[in-house]
């Protein structure tokens, strides 16, 4: 019996530790491996890598890449101003959303969640497809902006960053929705009448009783959006031209087409420490917070 | 007067984000029955393009093999992660639980460009030192696929569990019930719905997913999605809107089914909805 609840703490834990933890130690070592002699492996076994570290030290030059190549910073700072915008714009289109929600009745409540829900079942790659089609030269909205007469000739949106920023808030609104609605639907909404009835006007009621009360739903919905926003590859490749560099894109092209592992490893392990490890530390900490009131 | 003027401005900004979401899906629809090659043009009602997408083999292919690693993907997170949030949920917390809550959280933050390179990474060492495995296939995009999946299985598990009355278990021992006879008879048959979503869960998940799949695949056994992204990339082709039409309308039923279940069960209905449905976040 003692043996069976061990197991279901150690099981998972010897998974996640073999095909999650353990990668990273490789990728660390990857990353300080000396240049592979040619027709080897790229990968070097682990004795020939501690020898080699134990005769020349540790092989610092794809991190010294990092700092002198302008490119990788650039892709750092897209791939966070992608997210934080894209973030933004996803709150204040989602917010009216997740309120008309939280106020319609329970029927229709249950249909208006579903809807929002729906796309983000179907395949994230067919969804940008999609917006491919719409976005072009010559796809709907550029028909509907020269119909309207608002440009006279085809505006250039897909391979924009423009674009990007359509196919995260698109990809990602749901996420953006789904907590705010959770939140708001637990408001008391007599707490709006009470303000009302002591002489608020609608705007001041929203923002000094509905807003600070939504706040969870907000920092929960944001951070949904903007985690796997930073790390995107699809959208930015599919969408974005060929200067929307983001971190997904360069670790992408260092290991697919330039074929250089050790590179891609040094991109790798900089994300882990300036983007991943704060988030994760930032979502504990909240995750605390949440357990504690 | 004025509280109205509120009200239409909220509808009006509802009507505005449905349509964002639900336009491109409807004209997608639309252009998967036209049947001139150009999207632009209408060239009349036909359904060539679900001819020509049913006479690709190699999609066809591709889709059985996605087919196959998310069932197993979705069934080994389902198996892994509820033992992670039995292990997590448990009181007095056991041995490994603060490691295991961090390992279970990280995925979930983690770029998936990342989780495929280290994944790859890790099985070109392996089989290096021990041989296994050997080459990559459906198997290695399958146990990559298993990794990051349980932990989204363990969310949804975690959260069943955490609105189950412990006197119910408490009860059963009093009346003489060993650990396991508590579990398979009284947890088990609770939390299987949260089970259900999170295969659920972890099979869109796994179907739904190019980069890690790109990193782990081997040659010969390219996923759908790794299809469809190489023929995107090189334009659009219109069988692809017949494909998209295909999965919008099968979600579309399986959401209609969801939405007349949560009806047979009102009033807890929409909560867990919403906390169910919510952390299908991290990854895509």
């Amino acid at each position: 019996m003692n043996r069976a609840r061990w197991l279901v703490t150690a099981v998972p834990l010897a998974w996640l530790g073999v095909f999650f933890l353990l990668p990273f130690l490789v990728v660390v070592a990857m990353s300080l491996a000396p240049p592979a002699p040619p027709g080897h492996s790229p990968l070097p076994a682990p004795g020939e890598l501690l020898r080699s570290w134990a005769a020349n030290g540790l092989d610092w030059r794809h991190y010294g890449a990092l700092f002198s190549d302008s490119l990788y910073a650039s892709a750092y700072l897209n791939s966070l101003l992608f997210a934080g915008v894209s973030t933004l714009a996803c709150l204040v289109l989602g917010y009216p959303l997740a309120y008309g929600i939280a106020r319609a009745k329970p029927a229709a409540r249950a249909v208006l969640l579903l809807l929002v829900v729906l796309p983000f079942w179907t395949s994230s790659l067919l969804r940008n497809y999609a917006l491919i089609g719409i976005l072009k030269g010559n796809g709907l909205l550029n028909q509907v902006l020269l119909a309207t007469g608002i440009v006279d000739r085809p505006a250039e949106i897909l391979h924009t960053d423009l674009a990007v920023y359509i196919g995260i808030v698109y990809g990602y609104l749901p996420f953006m929705v789904l907590p705010l609605a959770a939140t708001l639907m637990r408001l008391d909404f007599t707490l709006l009448e009470a303000a009302a009835d002591l002489g608020a006007r609608p705007f001041d009621a929203f923002w000094r009783v509905t807003w600070p009360l939504s706040r969870p739903g907000v920092i929960a919905g944001s951070l949904l959006v903007f985690v796997p926003a930073v790390g995107e590859f699809v959208v930015p490749d599919l969408l974005g031209g060929p200067r929307a560099l983001t971190i997904g894109r360069v670790i992408w092209t260092e290991f697919f087409s330039n074929r250089d592992w050790a590179r891609a490893a040094a991109v790798a392990v900089g994300v882990l420490v300036l983007v991943a490890l704060p988030l994760l530390w930032f979502e504990r900490r909240g995750e605390r917070g949440d357990a504690a009131t | 007067m004025k509280r109205d003027g509120y009200a239409i401005g909220l509808r009006a900004a509802m009507a505005v984000g449905y349509a964002f979401l639900y336009v491109p899906l409807v004209c997608v629809v639309v252009y998967s029955f036209n049947a001139s090659r150009l999207v632009t043009v209408w060239g009349g009602f036909s359904t060539k393009w679900y001819g020509a997408l049913f006479a690709n083999g190699p999609i066809l292919e591709a889709a059985r093999r996605s087919f196959a690693i998310a069932a197993m993907a979705a069934t080994g997170a389902v198996l892994i992660g509820t033992l992670a949030a039995l292990a997590l949920s448990r009181k007095p917390p056991p041995r490994g639980q603060g490691a295991l809550s961090l390992l279970v959280a990280a995925p979930l933050v983690m770029p998936e460009v990342i989780l495929g390179l280290s994944a790859l990474l890790l099985f070109v060492g392996m089989q290096q030192a021990v041989g296994w495995p050997a080459g990559r296939g459906m198997a290695t995009i399958a146990i990559a696929h298993v990794t990051f999946c349980s932990c989204y299985a363990t969310v949804v598990v975690r959260a069943r569990l955490a609105q189950l009355d412990p006197a119910l278990g408490e009860a059963a021992m009093d009346l003489g019930a060993r650990p396991l006879a508590v579990f398979f008879r009284i947890t088990l048959p609770l939390i299987a719905p949260a089970l259900v979503a999170g295969w659920l869960l972890s099979f869109t998940l796994s179907l739904d997913d190019l980069v890690v799949a790109s990193f782990t695949s081997g040659p010969g056994s390219s996923t759908l999605p790794m299809l469809i992204y190489s023929k995107v990339k090189l334009g659009v082709t219109p069988e692809m809107n017949a494909l998209a039409t295909i999965v919008i309308g099968v979600v579309a039923v399986f959401v209609a089914i969801a939405a007349w279940m949560l009806r047979q069960r009102e009033p807890v209905a929409h909560d867990s909805v919403a906390r169910n449905v919510r952390p299908g976040a991290g990854s895509k």
